[in-house]
């Protein structure tokens, strides 16, 4: 039961297991260095202010890359079509709805009566 | 259509078990659309969150008084550990159909996620018992308990599903609809890592650092 590979067919890319193995274990080394970076920078004051929101949010982004990429094997080239985009909708109604909210919301409070 | 294509985003199984591979293709499609529309209930909820926390403390506590950053570290570290140990307990299913395997991986996986919501309740208990921080007190904190408590019980129900699959498993075996519940339990539980870096990074770093 543990070999069902047909003899003829060529070994795919993705069916290695020494391969995948590697992607979840450079994906799991790029997280714990992002992360730790994220925390150093609050920890040590490395950046105040605006460019240490921009520098968190920016670190945030890599990571959900990794993450996507290593651990959920999304990669843009070899994607079904249909896939991914499910995902770039998702994409784009997320960005829609979080900055409108947050739009709405700052403009309703700051017209607010102090 | 050839065998070794990739007919899903996540762990194929194209080269080891062809039939599986075939079959994987629809329902995990289908627990794509769900995921997708899991992140938009998120989203909605850090929209939330991020209005209220700057707008909403009232005369509540800020973020910076509340948050303990080595614990949300350490929760981090949990759920990233938990998430690894998972694809480990999928290589074991794809590449070698090891029951064992596959249930010592998600032993591991399990503990470490039990682990993560434990320290979360724990968050919540000192909050609300030593910073008088209760839901109630003000709406930065009605939408951080919403957010972070929404998560929580995603985990909770992960640790669930991933109970009953290590019956399946053993129960069962890895036949192909196990197989199949194996990777969207995979999918489910490496996304709900993701949420969380939004998480630890929008409600933790961000409340301590502006």
């Amino acid at each position: 039961m543990s070999n069902r590979i047909p003899a003829d067919m060529p070994p795919g890319e993705y069916e290695d297991e020494g391969r995948e193995r590697l992607s979840y274990m450079i994906g799991l080394a790029l997280a714990l260095a992002l992360t730790t970076a994220a925390f150093a920078v609050v920890w040590l004051d490395l950046l105040s202010g605006g460019a240490a929101l921009a520098a968190l949010g920016g670190l945030a982004l890599i990571q959900a890359v990794v993450h996507l990429r290593y651990f959920l094997h999304i990669d843009l080239q070899r994607s079904h079509r249909d896939d991914l985009l499910l995902i770039l909708f998702t994409v784009l109604i997320l960005i829609i709805m979080v900055s409108g909210t947050i739009w709405i919301l700052y403009d309703q409070h700051i017209r607010m009566m102090p | 259509m050839s065998l070794s294509e990739r007919l899903h985003p996540g762990l194929n199984l194209a080269g080891t078990d062809p039939e599986s591979h075939v079959a994987a293709e629809e329902v995990l499609f289908g627990f794509w659309i769900f995921l997708m529309s899991d992140l938009v209930l998120f989203a909605v909820l850090f929209a939330t969150y991020a209005a209220m926390s700057v707008q909403g403390i009232a005369e509540g506590p800020g973020p910076a008084q509340v948050f303990d950053l080595t614990a949300a570290f350490l929760e981090t570290l949990l759920l990233l550990l938990s998430s690894f140990a998972f694809g480990f307990a999928m290589l074991e299913m794809k590449y070698r159909e090891s029951r064992r395997g596959v249930l010592a991986w998600l032993l591991v996986t399990g503990v470490l996620g039990a682990a993560f919501v434990g320290m979360e309740l724990h968050d919540y208990y000192v909050m609300i018992t030593q910073h008088a921080a209760p839901p109630q007190a003000s709406g930065f904190l009605s939408a951080y308990y919403l957010l972070t408590g929404t998560h929580a019980l995603h985990v909770s129900s992960g640790l669930v599903w991933m109970a009953i699959m290590a019956i399946q498993v053993t129960v069962i075996g890895l036949n192909t609809p196990v197989k199949l519940r194996l990777m969207r339990l995979a999918l489910f539980w490496h996304m709900l890592d993701v949420v969380w870096i939004g998480i630890f990074t929008f409600v933790y770093l961000f409340g301590v650092a502006s």
